[in-house]
């Protein structure tokens, strides 16, 4: 039976979800620098319309048809038998086709996110070849077997409520994949580039924070109490990790930075992700405070120390934050909340933080694997980085001959 | 004294600011300009429609110097900025009639450096 309320819930949801992505430009764009702008814009842009088509064409089919393999399957080709009566396995009271719309948001933005590690230097036509190639072989299979019936980490009982692991950390160790195959950006030892417009990055953020409302409470499928647990706990945790970000800097650098706070509602906002449905309010505040604490460590020592060159920190903050989301899932999980659900570590369930483990170690290492294959494999037969004249040139005009913003007139 | 003014393609900026510190030229004044010589402005595509003949992004450096540092400053503007190309820029040598330390009310050749 569809359910008008729900309905109109999940639609919203999908639209919220779907504002993310330019909300993640303007996020991306503000830190590059202003040559680069166009380009990260673009990028997020042409995944939007790319992604859009490949999953009604058959990314919802391999993500969410029925089956035990690789895949789901191509039985939904098309969206063929994809209709407007509820499918009841994945939502009981919305159109099918609601169900398709959200998830066809969730996967335009997660490779979107990766966008942040080769940002500045990558040609255009190798990313679009990429994008697709990734979607297909890295995305669709890992969120069959999360999400979909019969994918064998949903049987095995992982919770991820909104994506932590299909979104965030697969997202995160592709940056950083990428961002190792590809090599650093020039001249970064002489001149650490600065973000080209901070409010920018506030405009990005305050979209993505936004939206997030969708991508979590969203993930209820339906107008209720789980919905609105999960608005509750997002919101709580962006708040907590903000807050915590610019403490430890005020602390270790004396000074609190804007970039440094809206670093951390992100971080917070990503950690949360996966528990969303199964945690509190206290335990949300908790996850926000320690994630802003792993993130700084990750971007400010990690990765000078380790020295790969993830741009604007799609690492650093979707993997990382991704990981501790999980791991918090397993921690602080109740029934209490999510009938549906289970119970973690903190209410007399040790089993769940392994499961949550093992779900980690499984994106880890598939992703890893496969976005190598497929990044060196693009970068045979395109060439994944621009000519060296055109990265110092910038790729707003190489790549796409339009410029940002213009000096006179 | 003299006042060394070029004008330079930007991307070739961190070139020769590199050269320049080998040199030992440490003090420089940077500024985004438009302009072009003979090399014909870009193009740029708006919806379809070219335009051309757009004036150019270029740098323009300005380097006040002691007399035996004209040659060594001149050589490594060249050095970070030369492609062979047209567009590479020019330099400029201009005397320059005082040069007061603001700080110290210096005036002359140790105002300079």
């Amino acid at each position: 039976m569809v359910n008008s309320g729900d309905t109109a819930w999940v639609l919203i949801s999908s639209a919220l979800v779907l504002l993310m992505t330019p909300g993640l430009a303007f996020f991306y764009g503000g830190m590059v620098r202003k040559k680069n702008m166009l380009s990260v814009l673009m990028q997020c842009l042409i995944i939007m319309c790319a992604l859009s088509v490949q999953w009604v064409l058959f990314g919802y089919s391999l993500s969410f048809f029925p089956g035990k393999g690789f895949w789901g399957g191509l039985g939904w080709f098309g969206l063929n038998g994809v209709g407007l009566e509820p499918y009841a396995d994945y939502a009981a009271t919305i159109p099918h086709q609601a169900f398709m719309i959200f998830q066809a948001m969730f996967a335009i933005i997660t490779p979107a996110l990766i966008i942040g590690a080769f940002a500045e230097r990558m040609k255009f036509s190798a990313f679009l070849v990429f994008t697709l190639l990734w979607a297909t072989f890295v995305y669709d299979p890992l969120c069959h077997w999360v999400w979909g019936i019969g994918g064998w980490l949903r049987n095995m009982g992982a919770l991820d409520f909104a994506g932590g692991t299909v979104v965030h950390i697969n997202a995160g160790i592709a940056a950083l994949v990428t961002a190792l195959v590809i090599g650093k950006r020039k001249n970064l030892d002489h001149n650490p580039p600065a973000p080209h417009n901070l409010p920018f990055i506030i405009l990005g953020t305050g979209l993505l924070w936004f939206g997030w409302f969708g991508f979590n409470a969203g993930s209820a499928l339906a107008a209720n109490g789980l919905a609105v647990n999960a608005f509750v706990v997002t919101n709580t945790a962006a708040a907590a990790a903000g807050l915590s970000w610019a403490l430890i800097e005020w602390m270790r650098n004396g000074k609190p930075t804007l970039f440094g706070a809206v670093s951390g509602a992100v971080a917070g906002l990503v950690a949360i992700t996966p528990a969303a449905g199964y945690v509190n309010a206290g335990s949300a505040i908790i996850i926000g405070l320690l994630v802003s604490v792993f993130c700084f460590i990750a971007v400010t020592v990690i990765k000078p120390k380790l020295g790969y060159d993830d741009s604007l920190d799609a690492f650093g903050v979707h993997c990382v934050g991704g990981i501790w989301g999980a791991i918090a899932t397993g921690i602080f999980a109740s029934k209490a909340i999510n009938p549906a659900g289970a119970d973690g570590l903190l209410f007399g369930n040790p089993k769940q933080l392994l499961i949550q483990l093992i779900a980690v170690g499984v994106t880890v290492v598939y992703t890893f694997v496969v976005t190598a294959f497929i990044y060196k494999l693009v970068d045979m037969f395109i060439g994944v980085r621009v000519s060296e004249k055109e990265e110092l040139m910038g790729l707003d005009l190489t790549q796409h001959h339009e410029r940002a913003y213009t000096v006179l007139e | 004294m003299k006042l060394v003014v070029a004008i330079i393609q930007p991307y070739k900026l961190e070139e020769v600011k590199e050269e320049l510190y080998k040199q030992e030229v440490n003090l420089i004044t940077v500024s985004e300009v438009l302009g072009h010589g003979r090399q014909k402005g870009v193009t740029e595509i708006y919806r379809g429609a070219k335009e051309t003949g757009n004036l150019l992004r270029k740098i323009r450096l300005e380097i006040a110097v002691n007399d035996n540092f004209v040659e060594p400053t001149i050589k490594a503007i060249v050095k970070g900025a030369k492609t062979g190309e047209t567009g590479d820029g020019k330099i400029f040598v201009l005397d320059l009639a005082e040069c007061i330390r603001i700080r110290t009310e210096e005036r002359g050749g140790k105002a300079i450096g």
